[in-house]
């Protein structure tokens, strides 16, 4: 036996992050204090492979089942509906290529909205090409929602093997018009594909969808869990090698998975409060950064949109200036500038919506922002700008 | 009137990465009279919504947008008066 203290293991852990304050929960925020609880004991619990018969791995069937039924639960769906990914974008993949497959006698062509996240975009591309179809991306307005009459119309011509459509946009928090959209889909015989991995556990997402696709870590869940419901109705054909799990071969992690349900809940449950709390927050920077930072564009439906998303773009400055310095002065924040990703291109949602790309700074606030925090982000943003546009060189442009 | 003529001042670009290109373009417009046409050169993508997104916000108009063979996107702005 090892004697721990005889052996001593020590760690130094520097934590320089407790001033941090975290204004990029978007996609993935930090997890919840019920959810990290929810894990280890699932660890215990729940490590055994749910696929084998004995008492062990019975228990983490058990979890891993109750896991889907608790998410069944929150979306209105049955446990059977609901499919557990090991990823949100694996999720939207398979919910396009395995409808476009299933669907493939009544035609090649996928219906988009042209600020979809890049999964939909590119697996709609993916699936187009190689049965000789079009992806048809309809455009947006400047605050970023979809031409409602242009979608109903492109989704209504022949040919259409599905139709995607988010519930709201996880980079300028505008909502889209789900509901008319699922009245026409379903009118045409055409299935929705909704992704709600920026609105679940934030708003409610109704029930216009067919598919309902999100990723547990955007509403405080762990890492490496998507999930996707479909409709029993809706035709599809598993798009990929046979496999137990028929549409995420493998399976995912039951301890991940119970996490996720558990997150799931507790962000419902805490919905309405925190809808308000960081509803206000949000109105608090859009209004400073409007009125008190020169020449920036505050972007994004200013009311019919996600509690807790907003996004501005700065005249004359790059993005990647923009989150480094306020990064060295404690915050979180992203980009949808160019110069801050791999590829050379900015923010499709953006350039979708024809605002300035560059120098963007994009929120997503987690849970328990305080005002305190939001405050002092106010106060330094006006500082960091008027800064950074001294030191280019841009003052008075 | 030819084209080149048209085009007025030329700001070349090419090459530059965002914000470069909207930040020359912005010191020639400032220097420019109300009416006077500026034409820039750009390869950068960003360029071809961000010249659209700041003539908008500075009251300026587009009135051309072209993308050459060679992938250059060139972008004519009449500038507002002020």
């Amino acid at each position: 036996m090892i004697d721990a203290a005889s052996n001593p293991v020590t760690v130094h852990v520097v934590d320089d992050t407790t001033s941090r304050v975290v204004l990029d929960a978007g996609g993935q925020a930090p997890l919840l204090q019920v959810a990290r609880e929810a894990f280890v004991a699932a660890i215990d619990e729940g490590w055994a492979d749910p696929r084998r018969l004995h008492a062990e791995g019975r228990r983490a069937r058990l979890l891993l089942d109750g896991a889907r039924e608790a998410i069944a639960a929150v979306v209105g769906a049955r446990t059977d509906e609901v499919a557990l990914a090991p990823s949100h974008t694996e999720a939207l993949h398979a919910a396009v290529r395995d409808v476009a497959l299933g669907r493939r006698r009544v035609g090649p062509h996928v219906v988009v909205g042209a600020v979809e996240r890049a999964a939909v975009l590119n697996a709609a591309d993916f699936v187009a090409a190689r049965s000789g179809g079009r992806r048809v991306t309809v455009p947006v307005d400047r605050s970023g929602r979809v031409d409602e009459n242009a979608f109903i119309g492109a989704l209504a011509q022949p040919g259409v093997a599905l139709a995607a459509l988010q519930h709201a946009n996880g980079e300028v928090g505008t909502l889209q018009p789900v509901a008319p959209v699922h009245a026409a889909a379903r009118a045409a015989g055409v299935p929705l594909l909704v992704d709600a991995g920026s609105s679940l556990g934030h708003v409610d997402v109704g029930p216009h969808w067919d598919l309902l696709a999100a990723g547990a870590a955007d509403f405080g869940g762990p890492g490496g869990i998507g999930v996707l419901v479909t409709r029993s109705g809706v035709r599809r054909t598993p798009d990929r090698p046979e496999d137990e799990d028929r549409w995420f071969p493998g399976g995912v992690s039951v301890p991940a998975a119970l996490a996720a349900a558990v997150a799931l809940q507790a962000a419902v449950a805490d919905r309405d409060r925190a809808d308000a709390a960081r509803r206000q927050l949000v109105d608090v920077i859009r209004h400073r950064v409007a009125t008190q930072v020169p020449d920036v564009e505050v972007v994004g439906e200013p009311t019919d949109r996600l509690p807790h998303v907003v996004t501005f773009s700065c005249l004359y400055l790059d993005g990647e200036s923009l989150v480094r310095e306020l990064d060295a002065r404690g915050f979180a924040v992203g980009s949808g500038s160019a110069c801050t990703s791999s590829a050379l291109e900015p923010s499709h949602v953006l350039a979708a919506m024809g605002v300035l790309t560059h120098g963007n700074v994009r929120i997503a606030l987690p849970r328990g922002t305080t005002r305190r925090d939001v405050e002092r982000f106010c106060d330094v943003v006006p500082e960091v700008v008027g800064q950074l546009r001294d030191r280019a060189g841009v003052v008075g442009l | 009137m030819t084209e080149a003529a048209e085009a007025g001042e030329v700001v070349d670009a090419r090459g530059l990465v965002c914000p470069a290109p909207i930040v020359r373009l912005a010191r020639v417009a400032r220097a420019a009279a109300a009416g006077t046409l500026v034409t820039v050169l750009a390869t950068d993508p960003a360029a071809e919504v961000d010249v659209p997104a700041w003539a908008r916000m500075r009251g300026h108009t587009v009135v051309r947008t072209k993308r050459t063979d060679d992938g250059v996107l060139a972008v004519t702005v009449r500038i507002g008066g002020r």
